[in-house]
């Protein structure tokens, strides 16, 4: 398909077949990573004795460690890091599920993540100051079915065109949804400049406005999520989507509903978005205009994605840290090296420049995104292991 | 193996970048432990020094506001601390995060300077930026640091009872509005005359743009002419249509609400379409040296509101030369750009917060202080001719008495004219009609009390005490 290929680097689309699984449970095919990179039988059989510990019960004491050590993280770092890192992290990082949904499993370009968030958060708002008492849960999961409904909407085109001209398409709903809200006062409360404001956060009475507190919120909706997202992808209806994405005629051949697929991954990726809009302005900025989330933002979140890895539920999360922390880390860095002799507007563009070679070179390199070398790191570390033994 | 090494090499990289970031975040803390312990605690300081952290923005389409601003700020800081020795002996410090006017970034650097600066206490914060402002209200409200939006800002944060730690001092957005109206009255002679005529507001496309657009129409209605708001999306380079349609209305006056890149955009734009440039009168955000000069003759005529003129004849900028610029520390990578606009707003911004510390030193004592102490400080400035005399600013910063209920403070402007190299003043302090506007601030501060559950402050039982 000419059309496709134009849209999909090349790399891309040769290492899909196996770019997707970022689980190693899964069997690999024999061409990738030969010696033992996944969990295949042979492996199992070079080295019997280090299984003592069965694997189910393995991996049930890291999933318990690791969401320990989620969950306690606000008792470890400093407010710093939990309000002005982790949030925006994981809010961006679950924009960028949504996002993965719609570009990278159903193959569909989209450039209207932003609008979907920038619903979500308007419509959680408007919830919640007309509808009194309402719990907070239940107002996010409102902004976002209605972002997935508008995002379905302007997913309809999808059915006809695609590519480049699928893009523009989305382009409108990105432009249309920030002219709504600046235009129509009642979205915003009829707020004289068009900002609105989160209401106090508390979810069953626990107060949650502390930096700590607007992190577990967002841990408690990010973590469910992207479970979710993950079981989709691996089921039926991740099939569905992966089959159009790889070659829409084989999969209507094969008996896949391809519009039904497409939309549905409009919806469902743009709900995700929305959710992640409602996260970005209520526990992150505690504010947000129309313009807050705009092309721009769009524009971020598809880098998140395509850094962090087209076709994979990992892949958002490394890329958000990174889009996030490279910068600040940066900006740090510069400062602490040459702060104070250099203009400190010579060294802003300076960083901006790295960050803009970096990113190149990390596209050059792995093509596939970080998501896929931390992949391959964890093979490696794998297959030195079995080799000590 | 090429591809194992760079990720190696990658990886290698990223962590050395997060240490990095974890190591100079923690340095920031001060040594009394989390941020709060030294907002509660009266002096837990090792040197003598007060940190103002600056959230500056140097690169960007805003960026001449941004250095020009925090170039005279610190250009200001420099001076007391070199000509004084600090403020009674408790030097000024500081340090820049870059925001580029981004939110987010503002956020983030808000987050990162809040706990200090090697032990000395955050006085206040001046992030410039009407976005980053309403995103730290509730965090600066929460940590007790003041916020200072001079000249711009949530217009019902003047009331000091509903924003304990915000203030919009000298001038916020609906003064500014009622003040242009008053100058346009006396212009057609007389507020009477008004009746009947056409007046259009061109605004940048931001909460900053929009805030003045109720008060706009209140005094449309009170006085009878009409008023037609005209948005240019950020950053507005690109401004054919909307002078089209400003062309088609064929307004008296125009206001030009404008920001960075956007003010000689419209002026050019507006001598293509044929508009008099003397009938547009440039808001507080759209009277500097860099909003005229590159619309070039264009500009000729074009008026401007300021609370300060922009020009190098005032005693305090020749301290700072004396002091400062020609000691060679001055921040300005151009000095040229010295007297400019934005970099007189950013030595009255000086001004208004060295006042504050000092003002705040009478009651806590000549220390460093924390910004709950600050916050006093700014709530009890008062400078008056006299006042305003002694520290040579004359005519570059009007009278300012703020207050509990009062975070603005003054509220009167000056008009200027472009000659084609330099501002002419051609006006004195024009007031703002604040009695009109102060019930429409009180109702707006009071839903947002409510929607967010604030308990109004008693300032006269604060003053008691």
């Amino acid at each position: 398909m000419s059309s496709e290929a134009t849209v999909w680097p090349s790399t891309v689309e040769d290492e899909n077949t196996d770019g997707v699984t970022v689980d190693s449970r899964e069997p690999a095919t024999p061409a990738s990573s030969p010696g033992g990179g996944s969990e295949s039988a042979g492996a199992r059989a070079w080295i019997p004795a280090r299984r003592s510990v069965p694997r189910a019960a393995f991996y049930g004491i890291a999933i318990v460690g690791v969401a320990a050590l989620l969950v306690s993280l606000p008792l470890l770092v400093t407010d710093y890091v939990l309000s002005a890192i982790l949030v925006p992290v994981l809010a961006l990082a679950l924009a960028g599920v949504g996002q993965n949904l719609i570009t990278g499993y159903a193959g569909q370009l989209s450039v209207g993540s932003a609008a979907f968030m920038s619903v979500g958060a308007f419509a959680t708002y408007d919830i919640s100051s007309h509808v009194h008492g309402l719990p907070l849960l239940a107002s996010f999961a409102f902004g976002g079915v209605v972002a997935g409904l508008v995002g379905l909407f302007f997913g309809l085109p999808s059915l006809r065109i695609r590519g480049f001209y699928l893009v523009v398409s989305t382009l409108a709903a990105q432009f249309f949804v920030v002219w709504l809200f600046t235009k129509v006062g009642w979205f915003s409360n009829y707020s004289a400049s068009g900002v609105i404001t989160a209401p106090k956060l508390s979810i069953a009475g626990i107060d949650l406005s502390s930096p700590g507190g607007h992190y577990w919120l967002s841990l408690l909706v990010v973590v469910p999520l992207t479970v979710v997202g993950r079981n989709l992808v691996k089921g039926r209806i991740g099939r569905s989507w992966m089959a159009v994405r790889d070659m829409e005629t084989a999969a209507a051949v094969v008996g896949v509903r391809t519009g039904r697929a497409k939309l549905l991954a409009f919806g469902i990726g743009s709900f995700y978005c929305g959710v992640a809009g409602a996260l970005w302005a209520f526990a992150y900025l505690g504010t947000v205009e129309p313009h807050g989330l705009d092309l721009d933002r769009s524009f971020q979140v598809l880098f998140i994605v395509i850094l962090g890895g087209l076709g994979s539920i990992a892949g958002p999360f490394v890329g958000a840290a990174f889009v996030i922390l490279f910068p600040v880390a940066l900006d740090q860095l510069g400062s602490a090296l040459v702060g104070g002799s250099v203009d400190p507007g010579l060294l802003q563009n300076v960083e901006k420049i790295i960050f803009g070679a970096l990113v190149i070179l990390l596209l050059i390199k792995q093509p596939a995104g970080m998501a896929r070398l931390l992949h391959i790191a964890w093979i490696r570390i794998r297959r030195w292991r079995s080799r000590q033994a | 193996m090429l591809r194992s090494r760079v990720s190696t090499y990658a990886s290698i990289l990223s962590a050395a970048l997060f240490a990095t970031a974890c190591r100079s975040h923690s340095e920031n803390v001060p040594a009394g432990g989390s941020p709060t312990t030294v907002a509660s605690g009266s002096a837990p300081v090792v040197g003598k020094e007060q940190y103002f952290p600056l959230q500056s923005y140097r690169v960007g389409p805003y960026a001449a506001g941004g250095s020009g601003f925090f170039g005279g700020f610190i250009d200001y800081m420099q001076l007391i601390n070199i000509r004084d020795g600090g403020v009674n002996g408790v030097k000024l410090t500081w340090s820049e995060c870059e925001t580029e006017y981004v939110v987010e970034r503002g956020v983030e650097c808000y987050e990162r300077l809040k706990g200090g600066l090697n032990g000395a206490p955050v006085a206040a914060t001046n992030p410039l930026s009407v976005g980053i402002a309403y995103a730290t209200i509730d965090r600066q409200t929460a940590d007790k640091i003041p916020l200072i939006t001079i000249n711009h800002g949530r217009t019902d944060s003047t009331d000091g009872r509903v924003f304990p730690y915000v203030f919009p001092l000298s001038l916020n957005p609906y003064s500014e509005i009622s003040a242009i109206i008053n100058y346009i009255g006396e212009r057609e002679g007389g507020l009477n005359h008004l009746s009947g005529k056409k007046i259009a507001v061109l605004y940048h496309g931001s909460p900053y743009g929009k805030e003045t657009q109720p008060i706009a129409e209140l005094l449309a209605n009170k006085y009878g002419f009409g008023v037609t708001h005209i948005e240019v999306p950020h950053p507005g380079t690109e401004q054919e249509s909307q002078w089209l349609q400003i062309k088609r209305l064929a307004p008296n006056w125009i206001i030009l609400r404008g920001w960075g890149i956007m003010n000689p955009v419209a002026i050019k734009t507006a001598a293509k379409v044929g508009f008099p440039v003397d009938h547009i009168i440039g808001n507080i955000w759209s009277n500097s040296e860099e909003d005229v000069i590159p619309a070039g003759p264009a500009a000729v005529g074009y008026i401007a509101i300021t609370t300060h003129p922009s020009g190098r004849d005032f005693p305090v900028l020749a301290e700072v030369d004396k002091y400062v610029l020609s000691a060679g520390k001055g921040n300005m990578a151009d000095p040229k750009r010295v007297g400019t606009g934005y970099y007189n707003l950013g030595i009255n911004n000086g001004i208004l917060n060295v006042e504050a510390v000092r003002v705040a030193q009478t009651k806590f004592g000549q220390v460093p202080l924390t910004g709950e102490q600050v916050r006093w400080g700014f709530e009890h400035i008062n400078i008056d001719d006299n006042r305003l005399k002694e520290l040579g600013a004359v005519g570059l910063l009007q009278p300012i008495k703020v207050s509990c209920e009062d975070h603005e403070g003054g509220g009167a402007v000056r008009f200027v004219q472009w000659d084609g190299s330099q501002f002419k003043r051609i006006s004195d302090w024009v007031k703002a009609d604040r009695a009109l506007l102060r019930p429409i601030i009180e109702e707006s501060s009071t839903k947002y009390a409510k929607e967010k559950g604030i308990t109004i402050r008693d300032c006269d039982g604060e003053a008691r005490l």
